[in-house]
């Protein structure tokens, strides 16, 4: 095994193991994606048919925001102690703490759709039309999408003023067309009016780009003084 | 250099005045649409012109990351500011135009929107800017400023399909859509006089954030002169 | 030092130089007006312990950073084990911070096994030995975040030290220690010192250093004031006033 990919799993167990301990970033999450859940559910009254077309954007609106909670936390662990510095004097390549990092994100997310997703569904009376294997296919790309970018631009802010406010200035513009393929794919899959394999593809394209950018970069950024 | 800039300054005017002619005067009235027709010479220009500008800021970014070279940093920061100006005045000028014809301010069509979402992006990068602390923030605004460009075919892309029911481009689009020569003739006067302007704004923002990065090293040249410069924080 | 390896021709460097662990030239660091390290040039010579004293916001510490790589200097030259690029040789690098640059929610020897593979050590032994040699029990199960100051230092001085650096850079390692636990730390220094280590040291306390320290510096304002022989205990100079002077030409500044 590569030195990058041996590394990258030990930097994502770390990031496991350090959240397991606090469960700082899970706990927050959680509870902010149950409050945009319920009240969302205040702004209308849905039916079912309604319900099935706006249900995308809400769902994938609840994540995006909660997901904002943990990317701040990834790398808001590495300042305390400045520990970072450890890792910056070390051989370690950079790449494999970004991608130990994002793999840590991704399963943080994950974990949370997985737990709210139910909830959604029972809120909104939820039931997919078109074939629900694809609203997995959807999430994972779409999960991806926003935590490959969002650990860089967490990097990126973590020497600015504010950071925390910076970190969503800048991850959801560059985001709009990944917000735009999950919901509107998720959308084409619960209405089963249409095919999610446009949106499923713009997905895999904006994944593969970004991911490939931040590794380009990430290096430069680490390093960066 | 000052007389140059003179001569560009005073070309730049004639060019505008001239283009201000053609658009007004020149060009004939369009048949359906009326006057109002007339606000496509500065609402496609300074589109156009805001893309340079944003493809200028790309090669800037990557060329600061190669070469480290300041100015190179000063052209970047220069351009996207400039570009977001261009891009506001799109962002203006479609509704105004939208409204008499089309009979409504706005309409999420692909170009108007990728439009809004380019606006969104740089003015995220100027805002980066302004918050990042120390010197690193010339390479964080680099490595941003890439993925803000990379995003933009993305963005098109993705709207399009969003939008597949948007107005076909006026351009090369369809049989129907065809422009008149001397409407053409006026269009690229004031396209050529927009970049011509936005050339001149780049020129003296750019000497402004030289003399800025040169205050910023002087300051920092007087520190290391001076014995007691570590008070000075 | 790798023969083979060419000298970095720069400028003016000096190819005799870089004959040592580490050569400075004319090295300053200005953070926006303020002045961190002020045109230093310095030589430090292979397998000898460095004590730097001086007050606060002399520059001993960003001394520090911009040897390990961690801070860029604004204008000069940085040598270090005979690269100019310090990504090569920072498998070669031990640092110690301020700051524990440990994770609080991890027990030391889970946090030593991380940081071991960040340098490729995979020997669970040489972990515990490395716990076990700063005067730790390996199989401590409590949180670096429950640890005393004391113990945490010295868990610090473990992680880096971990790979068998043979440049150890050190931001008062005595701080928070117990006259016991800094006559045992300053043991091993000296050990470490002569089995060919290079070591830079700082410290507020000369004391604890006399012992070991082979040559000693004083900075004030981001200069080097002064650079003795060993250690003069009572030695608090009043030299300050030796800053170094601009060149003519002026630096260059890189911003």
């Amino acid at each position: 095994m590569s030195r990058t990919a041996t590394l990258t799993i030990s930097n994502l167990a770390k990031d496991l193991r350090l959240e397991w301990r606090s469960k700082d970033a899970l706990n927050a999450m959680l509870f902010f994606a149950l409050l945009v859940a319920v009240i969302f559910s205040f702004s209308f009254d849905p039916t079912a048919e309604e319900s099935r077309r706006i249900a995308g954007g809400l769902i994938w609106v609840a994540f995006l925001f909660a997901a904002i909670v943990a990317l701040n936390q990834a790398w808001a662990r590495e300042l305390r102690n400045q520990v970072l510095d450890a890792y910056r004097v070390s051989p370690g390549p950079a790449n494999a703490l970004f991608l130990g990092k994002a793999l840590g994100n991704f399963v943080f997310i994950s974990v949370i759709e997985l737990l709210l997703a139910p909830l959604f569904v029972i809120f909104y009376n939820l039931r997919s039309i078109g074939p629900a294997y694809q609203l997995v296919i959807v999430a994972v790309l779409g999960t991806w999408a926003l935590v490959a970018n969002g650990t860089f631009f967490a990097a990126l802010s973590l020497r600015t003023r504010s950071r925390e406010v910076m970190l969503p200035l800048l991850l959801f513009p560059i985001s709009i067309p990944a917000l735009l393929g999950m919901v509107e794919g998720t959308t084409a899959i619960l209405t089963g009016e249409s095919s999610p394999r446009l949106w499923i593809n713009l997905l895999l394209v904006y994944d593969v780009v970004f991911t490939t950018v931040c590794l380009l970069l990430f290096e430069t950024v680490l390093h960066a003084e | 250099m000052k007389s140059s800039f003179l001569i560009y300054a005073l070309v730049t005017l004639a060019l505008l005045s001239y283009a201000l002619y053609q658009g007004m005067v020149a060009a004939p009235t369009e048949r359906t649409m009326g006057e109002i027709q007339r606000i496509f010479y500065y609402h496609v220009p300074s589109a156009w012109t805001a893309f340079l500008c944003f493809i200028a800021n790309f090669v800037a970014s990557i060329t600061y990351l190669v070469r480290r070279n300041p100015k190179a940093d000063a052209i970047a920061v220069t351009t996207a500011e400039v570009g977001v100006v261009f891009t506001t005045v799109v962002l203006i000028t479609g509704p105004l135009w939208a409204k008499p014809v089309w009979g409504i301010w706005w309409t999420w069509d692909a170009r108007l929107t990728t439009t809004l979402v380019l606006w969104l992006i740089y003015v995220s990068y100027l805002m980066f800017r302004r918050f990042s602390t120390g010197q690193q923030t010339a390479t964080l605004a680099a490595a941003l400023a890439i993925f803000g460009f990379i995003d933009v075919p993305i963005v098109y892309m993705s709207i399009r399909w969003w939008r597949t029911q948007h107005p076909k481009p006026v351009i090369a689009g369809g049989a129907g859509s065809g422009i008149d020569p001397e409407m053409w003739s006026a269009l690229l006067w004031n396209l050529a006089a927009f970049v011509a302007f936005a050339g001149l704004l780049i020129w003296v923002r750019y000497r402004l954030e030289r003399t800025r990065q040169q205050i910023d090293e002087m300051h920092a040249l007087r520190a290391l002169a001076s014995t007691e410069g570590t008070l000075t924080r | 030092m790798d023969p083979t390896e060419p000298p970095h021709l720069s400028g003016e460097h000096n190819p005799a130089l870089s004959n040592a662990a580490i050569v400075l030239e004319n090295v300053s660091k200005v953070f926006g007006r303020f002045v961190a390290l002020r045109e230093v040039t310095a030589r430090f010579e292979y397998g000898r312990l460095y004590a730097i004293f001086g007050p606060n916001g002399a520059g001993k510490s960003t001394l520090l950073r911009v040897v390990c790589g961690l801070a860029r200097p604004t204008s000069g030259t940085v040598t270090v084990i005979g690269h100019s690029d310090l990504r090569e040789v920072a498998g070669k690098l031990g640092y110690m911070a301020h700051a524990s640059l440990l994770y609080d929610e991890m027990s030391g020897i889970e946090n030593l096994r991380y940081f071991a593979g960040l340098y490729e050590i995979r020997d669970q032994e040489r972990l515990r030995q490395a716990i076990i040699t700063v005067g730790l029990d390996p199989d401590l199960p409590r949180r670096v975040g429950e640890y005393s100051q004391g113990m945490r230092q010295r868990l610090s001085l473990a992680r880096a030290t971990l790979h068998d650096p043979d440049l150890l850079l050190l931001d008062e390692p005595f701080a928070n220690l117990d006259p016991e636990s800094s006559r045992a730390m300053s043991r091993l220094l000296g050990q470490m010192r002569d089995r060919g280590k290079t070591i830079l040291l700082v410290t507020h306390q000369p004391a604890h250093v006399a012992d070991i320290a082979d040559e000693s510096l004083w900075m004030t304002a981001g200069a080097i004031a002064a650079w003795n022989r060993g250690v003069a205990v009572a030695d608090s100079p009043s030299r300050s006033g030796l800053a170094c002077k601009v060149s003519a030409g002026g630096p260059r500044v890189r911003l």
